[in-house]
Order: structure tokens, then C-alpha cells, then sequence
């Protein structure tokens, strides 16, 4: 059953919303300046309405069921999240509103960048990037200014283990500088001696280090304070990519130990929805060293305005500022849901996600661990990753690919698959703290029964998803056709 | 609450088949000095003592429900009908991650193609990507491709003056680093074709403009084009539902503020940037692209493709670094498209353009003020005024609640004492006629 496209139910004439008359008189149009056409839908409410309902009922989220999407954090979004967020006095806020109409939203956001300094150990935080990777592009042009202002103007270097997020060498590139790739050592570590030698090289270019803690293997750097110690020795400074910070909430404070920067992803570790594909909110804490260079603005107080114990919440411009990284201050309607979820966890409760994270992917690893080959055999943080399914089902020509869209079949959403590169036949898995024992037992038996029936008949691995809401979608003819709109028949439109 | 459905024998039993005996045990990697800090935050609240909070900060400001809205300059109280937050509320969409495995991700994948489809109609171009995080990073963004496509060797980026002064401010956060020459905006003086040469990889300006001016650009196109570079649209999306869109004209890449396409003011975010190309650039801008296919039955289907750009797979050698971007509300506006559909948006655009005609008129006849008018406008307009508007502002919102415009004298010096006015469908005549009264009143 092909499912019709929002243009392919509509009739002229038809519309979903209804406008008010003109109460002014009409001015003339600008001649010459009108376009013909535009060629929008035309549907009812009632088409509109069913069009996306059944839309989102061949959508897979966490509503759906257990999502355990390595370094994606799929944890449960609380409802009151979503109450607080449509308040009608946070909505219809414009940005440009005089200061002394928005005490309440600047309370809030400077209260956020309070609470996000003291969760990750930091003398300041900007809210303004829009994701995780606006994040990293803030955090590393932060690094290049501090460099530039001291007159250290030679600094184009930043290192990068081979196991980080794509996002990591692309955020570096976007800001200039070069990366150079430091391999990791048989334990999934950084290969502390190849760091070395790498700071040693380039020892008066190193503007810093990008590494993810705990690493993409789910791993915690064990050495991060030595290697935190090795970069700054070289006048470096050490970023620190948030993305995995599920596991160290209330367990230990980046900034103690060694980082100078960090972005947050408070669509991942605070519990605001992903959207299926953003908003995200990536906000960047920074060392006292880093402050002055934050994006514009941030929230201050002014204590020329404020009265007795009343503090007047204003947006400023740190002195040295690399500027805006967005228009307008970042998303807020994010902050606010962050802001609820720590307001309502607490510390002890920031602390047991953390807990109940590492908890879930310690358990579930030691599940998997006898069926699936496991190359990193030791306690893990939030995630873990296997080496895809056991080598003579490899050999029979079943591979991750396989086992994850066999998983749709049992009702799951797959793990990150392939990633990270390191690891051949890479199966990320992040359960998150807000599923239960019963969830992660199913989740280890249907990927016990996909061995099983891989040894039995390959092929009904090669086939699946067979009750999907689609089968196997070929994206080599959609890369080759690169159809990217819809386009209305001959003699329709 | 932190939403954790572990009971005491679940946790014991998951301990055990892990072999230690506490949850602390497992953190033991951490260096000890860092571990468990006593971190200084308030005690936890209910959920009745969120919403206390979190309702009396919402009550602490003045939102533009409450007064009246004349404030424009990049974020715009437009109408949001009721389907719009119907569609996004639900979970399956909004509980969902990028959709990396497309067979149980149609439902965003088929909305981003329509989506797609949507801008293209909209701005008179071939492709659109899946969106960016606001109408500033997809121009920074357009800048970056332009540079791209030149390879490097054009290092010379034109701003228009009237480009919002924000997307200025970070086309140049992003491209510090790149070594750009990024001029044309200083002064009002002078025609941005006259900074042109073989240097330029590209020219940007706004539509309409920052003043809220439009114009035929197609003379500008074909100056840009002849010395081979490109032309950069940021225009308003609204403002399409009625003018000649900007690929008409000829423009190269056309990107803007999708938030007037159904998504609330926010205090600024999160909004929607929306970037669309000619077809030849394709496989050189940034973001996600949903294209069409079929499944292993021959049915159609929707995957993410020409990934092959991008930073998962090409790492530093990607087009862009970005990943999560604003899909949401990318659904938000398709939905808000639909909703509307091609007479609605005419009519919405319609409504501005009168209505901020008839503001105009009526402001221009008070004394003390007068209305530039050396372009047609959409549905802002500069006035200048007879005292300092962060005065006259002050007047307008203790006397009668009323956001009058934007202060033009923050970002340009020679529009000292000049309001920028915005009007939309959502000011009815009575409100425009008490501003205009209240404006009397505050001068005289």
C-alpha cells in the first residue's frame, strides 16, 4: 500500500484554517512584484488532521518502545515537560521586549546557566548553541580566541581520538584549524604514549584536545587527568564532548577533572524530546580563563537596576565575546524543560539517572555479552558496544545491519549501528536509566532468538523487516535518482 | 522524580548477574578525589511544586497575548492554528530521533520530503534540505557553501547593510577561522555591485530587508552571476505567500526564518532555518537531505540521503558539522503549509501587507513623524520620530501595554530616533488605531 503524499489528496479550493476578514481598506499592490502562484496543498481540517496522525503511526519513538540508540540517550521526556513549556507566559515572549517584561524568563535562564555550571564543575555557561554540534563549533572557536587574544597566534592543532563522533573533526575544520587523529590503545583507551608523541610534534600549534568521556565504546578515560595533564603542559586546553554525560551526572564534575570546555546536550542528559531530528540545546560551560570569550549574550544580573534583595536580570556581552553564534539567545523553549527536570530531580536525583544509567548497560552488556562478542570486556559506563552478531553467523553472511532490521520485527528500535568506526560490525547500545529490568530481559531474548534463527535460515535476516511498516529501503537508487521533492504529473498542479 | 522504574529486587538481581555489590562499584574508574561531589543545587520539587514555580516565572513577564505586539525585526507574532501544536504533540514524532532506519521512521522522513517540497514551491528553488537551527546559521551556513563552491580560491563575502544585523554578527562568529574578507555592510552609502569582482564568492541580502523594503533583484542577480558569483537570498517566508519568490529573480541559494510558519515567538527559540538551493549545488550544502525510493516490494519510501556530505561519514572533510537540526519544527511548518495551503498564505500575506499600509498611513499624518517611503514595504516600515523611541517605547507599555517597534538607533547609527513598526494579521484595526492614538498622546 503506497501512503499518498499531502499533495497528492489536494482539491482546489479546500482549506484547514480559517482568517479574518480585512478591517482596513486595501492598498494597492506593488506591480510587478506579485507571484502567480504557489503551489501549496489545498486539504480539509479532517484530511490534515489524519494525513499526519497516520503519519506519526508508522513513526517509531520512545513512546513507541525501547529505543536503545547508542550516544543518543533515548530516555523517557516527562509529560509535565511539555505542560510547563506551552505556558502561555513563556510562548508568546518576543525576543526583542523590554528587559523589565522578561524577569521571569531571564530568571530562568540565568538560574539554568547557575545549575549547568555547578553540574559540570565550570565559571560560566553560554545557552545560546542550538545542538550538540553548535556546541562543539562555540566550544572550539572559544579555544582558537583564548589562543589569538594572548598573542599565541600559530595554534591551528586540535587532536582527536579515532573513536569520537563525526561532529568532532567537522566542528574543528568549520573553525579552521587542522585535526590530527590519535589512535586508541587495546583497552579503548587513548593511546597515552601516541598523545605524547602527538603533543610533542605539535606542541606549538596544539590550540587542544576534543575527547568524549566516557568514550564512544561506553568506556571512561581512566587516564583523563594524566591526559588532561599532557595537553595543558603544551598550552593546550581540554574540550570535553558532553554527548555522554548521562553517565556522569552527580558522579563527577567534568571541570574537576581537567576539562576547560564542554558542551551540554540538554536533549540528551536532560530529558528534552529530540523531535525526531532537533531542537536540541547544546550549551557550553567554560574555565574561568574562558569566560570573557562566550558567545553573546548571556544572562547577568545588573546591580544598577536591581533593588534590595530584587536582582534585574539583564542579556550581556562578554568582553571579549566571539560573537553570536545564532540570532537571539538559544532555545528556550528547550531550556525550559532542562530547567524543570533538574528543578525536580534534585542532586540525589541527578545522581541515581547516572546510577540507574550505568546500572541498565552493565546489566544488559553482561546479558549479551555470551551470545554477541563483546571487544571491550570490562565495566562499562551508560552504553556498550559489540562486535556485531558471533562470527559463524558473520560467516553465514548475516551482519549488524541484518540483526538491526530484524530487531523492527520483534518491536525494537535498532542500536547505533557501525559506529564507532573503530570497532568492525559496531552494535552501540544505550538502554538509559528509564527502562526497566523487564524491558532490557525481552530485548536480550529477541537478540538471543536473531542468533538463533540466523544459525537456522540466514535468509529471513537478509529479508527483514518483514511486518515493519516498510521492508528494506534502498538507499543506493535514492542516492542515485535524488528525487528530493514531489513533483505534480504531466497536466495536473 | 527522576523517572527510574527500578524496584529493590530488580536492582538486586541486576547487581548480582553483574557480579557487584552496589551501585557505587561501578563507578569505580573514576578518580576518587572527583567522585560523588556534593553538588549545590535545591532540593527536589513535585510536580504541583513545578508547575508553582514554573507558572510564576511564566506570570513574571509580559507576554504579547497580554498587550499588544508591534515588534518584528526576525521574530513575528503570526498566527499558529490549533492542528499545528496537535500534529507536534504527538509522541511519535517528537519522542523519535533522526531517522537513521528509515523503515520505522515514515512517518518524519515522508513529512520532511513534503516539507522539502513545501520551501522549494515556496522560494522558487529546486532542492531544500530538512532545515537549520534558525534563519542566521542556515545564511552562515549559505556563506560556507558559497565559499565551497568556489573551492577556496574566492575569499570576498558581500553583506548587505540591511541583512538583520544579528545574521551578520554571526556569519562572521562562524567563519572567523576561514580567513574570509567580509565587507559591503559598513555604511549606507554606495551599491553593493560596486564591491563586486572575481574575488566575491557571494552576495547576501535580505527580503524583504531588515527595513522591510523590497525590490526587483534580478538586475542584482545577473551582476552577481556575471562575475560568477553567487547570489544569497534570506528572505521571509511570509512575505512569499505573496511576492515574486526569490528563485524567480535567479537567486543561487535562498534561506530564512521559518518562524513565522507556525512557530511561537519563544522568547527566540527554538525556530526554524530553512535553506534551498538550485539543483547544481546539491551535492555541496550542508543538512540533511530526504530523498525518494522504494522498498525491497517496489512500495514508495522515504531514506536520508547523499549522506556521503555529511560529518558522520566525511568527519572533517564534511560540508558542515551539523547533525541534530530543527525537525520539529521543520513538521511544524509543513504542517502550519498545509494548514493554510496556497490561498491561505496569500491571504495571511495579504492581511500584513494592508494592514501595515493602513498603520503606515495613519502614523505618517501625526505630527512629529514621519514614514520612510523610498521602497515598497511588506509589513514593516521605519518611522522617524520626533523623540528618542526607548522614550516613546517606555510610554506605549505603561500607559496602554503596547510593544511599539524596534529601536533602528541599536544597530544603525543615522537611523537615530527611527522605530522600526511591524504589523501582522494578529493586530486588529482597534489595536493599530490605539497606537497610533497613543503615539499622539506620548509627543504632545
Amino acid at each position: 500500500m503506497t501512503r499518498p503524499l499531502i499533495f497528492e489528496i489536494s482539491k482546489p479550493g479546500r482549506c484547514a484554517t480559517s482568517l479574518p476578514e480585512l478591517d482596513v481598506p486595501r492598498t494597492d499592490l506593488p506591480e510587478g512584484l506579485v507571484r502567480d502562484d504557489l503551489g501549496l496543498p489545498e486539504v480539509s481540517e479532517g484530511d490534515l488532521i489524519r494525513h499526519y496522525t497516520h503519519l506519526s503511526q508508522i513513526n517509531y519513538g520512545v513512546d513507541t518502545g525501547f529505543y536503545p540508540l547508542g550516544s543518543c540517550t533515548m530516555k523517557h521526556n516527562p509529560r509535565i515537560h511539555e505542560a510547563l513549556a506551552r505556558l502561555p507566559g513563556f510562548v508568546h515572549l518576543h525576543p526583542y521586549q523590554e528587559e523589565q517584561t522578561l524577569q521571569g524568563a531571564l530568571f530562568m535562564m540565568y538560574t539554568l546557566q547557575e545549575f549547568l555550571m555547578e553540574i559540570g564543575g565550570f565559571a560560566g555557561v553560554s545557552l545560546q548553541p542550538a545542538a550538540g554540534a553548535h556546541g562543539e563549533l562555540t566550544g572550539v572557536l572559544i579555544m582558537r580566541a583564548y589562543h589569538l587574544d594572548r598573542g599565541d597566534d600559530a595554534r591551528d592543532v586540535i587532536l582527536i581520538p579515532d573513536s569520537a563522533h563525526g561532529t568532532n573533526p567537522a566542528s574543528t575544520s568549520m573553525s579552521g584549524l587542522e585535526v590530527i587523529e590519535i589512535p586508541s590503545d587495546e583497552r579503548g583507551d587513548v593511546d597515552l604514549e601516541a598523545l605524547k608523541a602527538a603533543c610533542e610534534e605539535h606542541s606549538d600549534r596544539l590550540v587542544g584536545m576534543m575527547l568524549t568521556n566516557p568514550n564512544t565504546l561506553g568506556l571512561f578515560e581512566k587516564q583523563v587527568e594524566e591526559i588532561c595533564a599532557v595537553v595543558h603542559e603544551h598550552g593546550g586546553l581540554m574540550y570535553g564532548d558532553g554527548a555522554n554525560m548521562n553517565a556522569l551526572l552527580g558522579i563527577a564534575r567534568p571541570g574537576d577533572l581537567g576539562f576547560d570546555v564542554l558542551h551540554y546536550n540538554l536533549h540528551k542528559t536532560f530529558s528534552t524530546p529530540h523531535g525526531g531530528g532537533g531542537p536540541g540545546s547544546g550549551p557550553v560551560g567554560v574555565a574561568g580563563p574562558l569566560v570573557d570569550f562566550l558567545p553573546s549574550p548571556i544572562v547577568t544580573v545588573d546591580p544598577e537596576k536591581s533593588e534590595g534583595d530584587l536582582p534585574f536580570f539583564t542579556l550581556s556581552r562578554p568582553a571579549k565575546s566571539i560573537g553570536q553564534v545564532k540570532a537571539f539567545y538559544g532555545h528556550f523553549g528547550v531550556m525550559i524543560r532542562a530547567y524543570t527536570y533538574i528543578r525536580m530531580l534534585g542532586r540525589n536525583g541527578l545522581r541515581r539517572v547516572a546510577e540507574h544509567a550505568v546500572l541498565n548497560a552493565n546489566y544488559l552488556k553482561d546479558l549479551l555479552k555470551t551470545t554477541y562478542p563483546l571487544p571491550y570486556d570490562r565495566i562499562c559506563m551508560h552504553e556498550f558496544v559489540l562486535a556485531g552478531p558471533p562470527e559463524d553467523v558473520q560467516d553465514a553472511g548475516v551482519h549488524t545491519m541484518d540483526v538491526a532490521k530484524r530487531l523492527m520485527d520483534h518491536g525494537f528500535h535498532p542500536p547505533t549501528v557501525y559506529f564507532p568506526l573503530i570497532v568492525e560490525e559496531a552494535l552501540m547500545i544505550e538502554p538509559t536509566e528509564t527502562e526497566s529490568k523487564d524491558t532490557l530481559d525481552a530485548f536480550a531474548e529477541a537478540m538471543e532468538d536473531i542468533v538463533a534463527e540466523a544459525r537456522e535460515d540466514p535468509e529471513v535476516l537478509h529479508q527483514a523487516p518483514l511486518k515493519a511498516p516498510m521492508r528494506r529501503l534502498d538507499e543506493v537508487k535514492a542516492a542515485r535518482d535524488l528525487i528530493l521533492r514531489w513533483q505534480p504529473e504531466e497536466g495536473e498542479a | 522524580m527522576p523517572y527510574i522504574p527500578h524496584s529493590d529486587a530488580d536492582r538486586k538481581a541486576m547487581l548480582e548477574k553483574i557480579g557487584v555489590s552496589s551501585l557505587e562499584e561501578l563507578f569505580e574508574d573514576i578518580p576518587e578525589h572527583a567522585r560523588f561531589p556534593d553538588l549545590n543545587l535545591p532540593a527536589p520539587l513535585s510536580e504541583i511544586g513545578a508547575r508553582w514555580e514554573l507558572g510564576s516565572l511564566a506570570e513574571a513577564n509580559l507576554s504579547v497575548a497580554e498587550g499588544s505586539c508591534f515588534l518584528g525585526a526576525g521574530a513575528y507574532h503570526h498566527f499558529v492554528p490549533a492542528v499545528v501544536d496537535a500534529v507536534i504533540s504527538r509522541g511519535e514524532f517528537y519522542s523519535a530521533y533522526t531517522p537513521y532506519q528509515p523503515e520505522v521512521s515514515q512517518g518524519t522522513l515522508q513529512a520532511m520530503f513534503e516539507y522539502q517540497t513545501m520551501i522549494c514551491e515556496l522560494t522558487g528553488m529546486d532542492v531544500s534540505n530538512a532545515s537549520h537551527y534558525d534563519g542566521a546559521t542556515a545564511t552562515a551556513e549559505a556563506v560556507i557553501t558559497a565559499v565551497n563552491i568556489h573551492r577556496m580560491r574566492r575569499k570576498k563575502v558581500l553583506l548587505s547593510r540591511y541583512l538583520h544585523p544579528e545574521y551578520r554578527d554571526v556569519v562572521r562568529t562562524y567563519t572567523q577561522g576561514m580567513d574570509l574578507t567580509i565587507v559591503g555592510d559598513e555604511d549606507g552609502s554606495g551599491q553593493l555591485t560596486e564591491q563586486l569582482d572575481k574575488e566575491t564568492a557571494c552576495v547576501i541580502v535580505q527580503y524583504p530587508d531588515f527595513l522591510g523594503r523590497f525590490e526587483d533583484l534580478s538586475d542584482l542577480a545577473e551582476a552577481v552571476q556575471d562575475v560568477g558569483a553567487l547570489l544569497v537570498v534570506a528572505a521571509d517566508p511570509i512575505a512569499l505567500g505573496l511576492l515574486t519568490p526569490p528563485g524567480e529573480f535567479g537567486a543561487d541559494i535562498v534561506t530564512g526564518e521559518g518562524q513565522g510558519l507556525g512557530i511561537g515567538l519563544t522568547f527566540g527559540g527554538p525556530y526554524l532555518g530553512f535553506f534551498a538551493a538550485k539543483k547544481k549545488h546539491v551535492r555541496k550544502i550542508a543538512g540533511r537531505l530526504v530523498g525518494q525510493t522504494t522498498d525491497a516490494e517496489g512500495e514508495r519510501g522515504f531514506v536520508l540521503t547523499l549522506s556521503t556530505r555529511e560529518q558522520h561519514i566525511r568527519r572533517e572533510r564534511a560540508t558542515s558539522n551539523i547533525c541534530t537540526n530543527q525537525g520539529l519544527m521543520a513538521l511544524a511548518a509543513a504542517v502550519y503549509m498545509s494548514a493554510l495551503g496556497k490561498c491561505g498564505m496569500r491571504q495571511v500575506a495579504e492581511l500584513c501587507y494592508h494592514k501595515a499600509h493602513y498603520a503606515a498611513d495613519r502614523v505618517d499624518a501625526l505630527d512629529g513623524f514621519s514614514v520612510l517611503r523610498d521602497k515598497p514595504f511588506f509589513k514593516e516600515f521605519v518611522v522617524r520620530c520626533p523623540k528618542p523611541v526607548a522614550e516613546i517605547n517606555d510610554d506605549l507599555l505603561r500607559k496602554r501595554a503596547i510593544m511599539g517597534g524596534y529601536d533602528l538607533g541599536q544597530s544603525y547609527p543615522e537611523l537615530e530616533d527611527h522605530m522600526l513598526l511591524c504589523v501582522t494579521e494578529m493586530n486588529p484595526r482597534q489595536e493599530i488605531d490605539l497606537l497610533v492614538r497613543t503615539l499622539e498622546e506620548v509627543t504632545s
